[in-house]
């Protein structure tokens, strides 16, 4: 009933719901999605809301936007267990689980100042994923998982 | 070689290096033979960070192998002042040129530049990533006074930063050495290269004090500890102070001691040590010239 309330609460006509996202970790996936209130979409959080597979958790829901595959995989990293639901017309067209990618490009940006990937080259960020984090394609810099949500790039 | 490039030595398998080594053998033996192998060739120079060294070291192999070489010069008077991107630079330069030697300040730029050109690409020292042609003459030094399976050896210095190391200690663990890593605490393995040393099984054993394994040493690899490391004069001097080699410090080493370093040394290794038979950095120094003849020979005559 809980769940079913706050749904009508702040029920969308079209977007995304991510749900199943850790708790705590709802303001990461906005950094994710580049969201920080000055692009004008509608985007409601619920944080430590009761859920039944995670105890607590956070859900992320944002009006007017699908997610692109590359904002998925870094969503993937640090909330491992989030569903994607995207919703048209007020109906759940496309419920997803996200899936750990082998390798994400662009979004996380290299943590060493002095990485090539930082400099003004005509190049993306890439990097491989490994079982506790992600690795630089360029200069090999190691990102682990609690260090992601620290590095993202949301210019 | 499998790949066209020389980027890292973490992509160099076992095969790859003894090939290297057994060419660059075969060169050392009969060097005229090699006198015209690659006439016609050109070789382009691209440091972007001062290298004497290096640089001649490069283009003295391709001028014996029968090549030529282009050098763009210094970065100042270079169109990389004029804001040029390294990635429209070397595009430019593999015009000119059969193969790249590129150096340059930030980690990751010999990566980034190969996925723009096809000729082949040696890194000569990306920042504080990777140098590894320096570590195939380093592996062949070691190979002709000490041999490669069943050693031990000593790392020391500047292990943080320090290109030379990151990839001869990758290489190493292609065979079957004992590595140890010397070191003041602030300047230990990064946490990449441990990430490296790791996945391919070897152990990382590391050291503050170097009378803590000097005694079990064939090898012991000495590297410079840079001033700008340090916050303050004062630290730098004491720190730098105990990892310092004199005759003192081998009174506790193994006769057969063979002792390394990439050069240009300061002072830690003192001069009294050049002429004891301990002393290989200047013959080290020397295998650069057939071990990169080797490599380039190998990279230039992949496509055949
Ligand atoms: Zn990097």
């Amino acid at each position: 009933m809980t769940d079913d309330h706050q749904l009508r609460v702040s029920k969308i006509q079209n977007g995304t719901v991510i749900d199943h996202v850790e708790a705590g970790q709802a303001l990461n996936v906005l950094a994710i999605l580049g969201i920080d209130g000055t692009s004008g979409e509608t985007v409601s959080v619920g944080m430590n809301v009761p859920s039944d597979r995670l105890g607590r958790k956070d859900i992320v829901k944002v009006e007017g936007r699908e997610l692109s595959q590359s904002e998925v995989d870094v969503l993937s990293l640090i909330a491992p267990a989030a569903s994607i639901n995207i919703v048209r017309d007020y109906e759940v067209v496309e419920k997803s689980r996200v899936v750990r990618p082998e390798t994400v490009s662009g979004v996380v940006s290299c943590p060493n100042r002095n990485c090539i990937s930082n400099a003004d080259e005509p190049i993306t960020s890439g990097f491989a994923v490994l079982s506790d984090g992600v690795r630089c394609d360029y200069c090999g810099a190691i990102v682990r998982e609690k260090e992601i949500a620290a590095n993202l790039d949301v210019s | 070689m499998r790949q066209d490039h020389l980027i890292s030595a973490v992509d160099l398998s076992r095969e790859d290096i003894e090939a290297v080594l057994d060419r660059a053998a075969e060169i050392d033996a009969n060097p005229a033979a090699f006198r015209q192998r690659h006439a016609g060739t050109v070789l382009g120079l691209c440091f972007f960070e001062p290298s004497t060294r290096t640089r001649m070291s490069f283009d003295t192999a391709m001028k014996r192998l029968g090549g030529q070489t282009v050098d763009m010069g210094p970065v100042e008077s270079s169109s990389v002042k004029k804001g040029e991107t390294l990635a429209d630079t070397v595009r430019v330069v593999e015009g000119y040129a059969d193969a790249l030697v590129l150096r340059h300040p930030s980690e990751g730029a010999a990566t980034m530049a190969a996925e723009f050109i096809d000729v082949p690409l040696v890194n000569a020292g990306d920042g504080a990533g990777q140098h590894p042609s320096q570590t195939l003459l380093d592996l062949y030094t070691i190979r002709e006074n000490a041999g490669l399976d069943d050693i031990t050896i000593g790392i020391m210095g500047d292990l943080k930063y320090g290109r030379t190391v990151h990839s001869l200690a990758e290489a190493l663990t292609n065979f079957d050495v004992n590595q140890h890593f010397i070191s003041p605490e602030s300047l230990q393995l990064p946490r990449n290269v441990r990430y490296d040393l790791h996945a391919s099984g070897a152990s990382v054993k590391e050291h503050t004090e170097l009378d803590e394994v000097l005694p079990e040493l064939d090898v012991l690899y000495v590297t410079r500890i840079q001033r700008e490391r340090f916050p303050d004069e004062n630290e730098y001097r004491k720190v730098a102070g105990e990892y310092k080699i004199d005759d003192e410090t081998l009174a506790a080493a193994s006769d057969d001691l063979v002792i390394m370093h990439p050069l240009p040394r300061v002072d830690e290794i003192s001069p009294e040590i050049d002429d004891s038979d301990h002393a290989k950095y200047f013959e080290q120094a020397h295998n650069g010239i057939p071990v990169r003849m080797a490599l380039l020979d190998i990279l230039l005559s992949n496509d055949d």
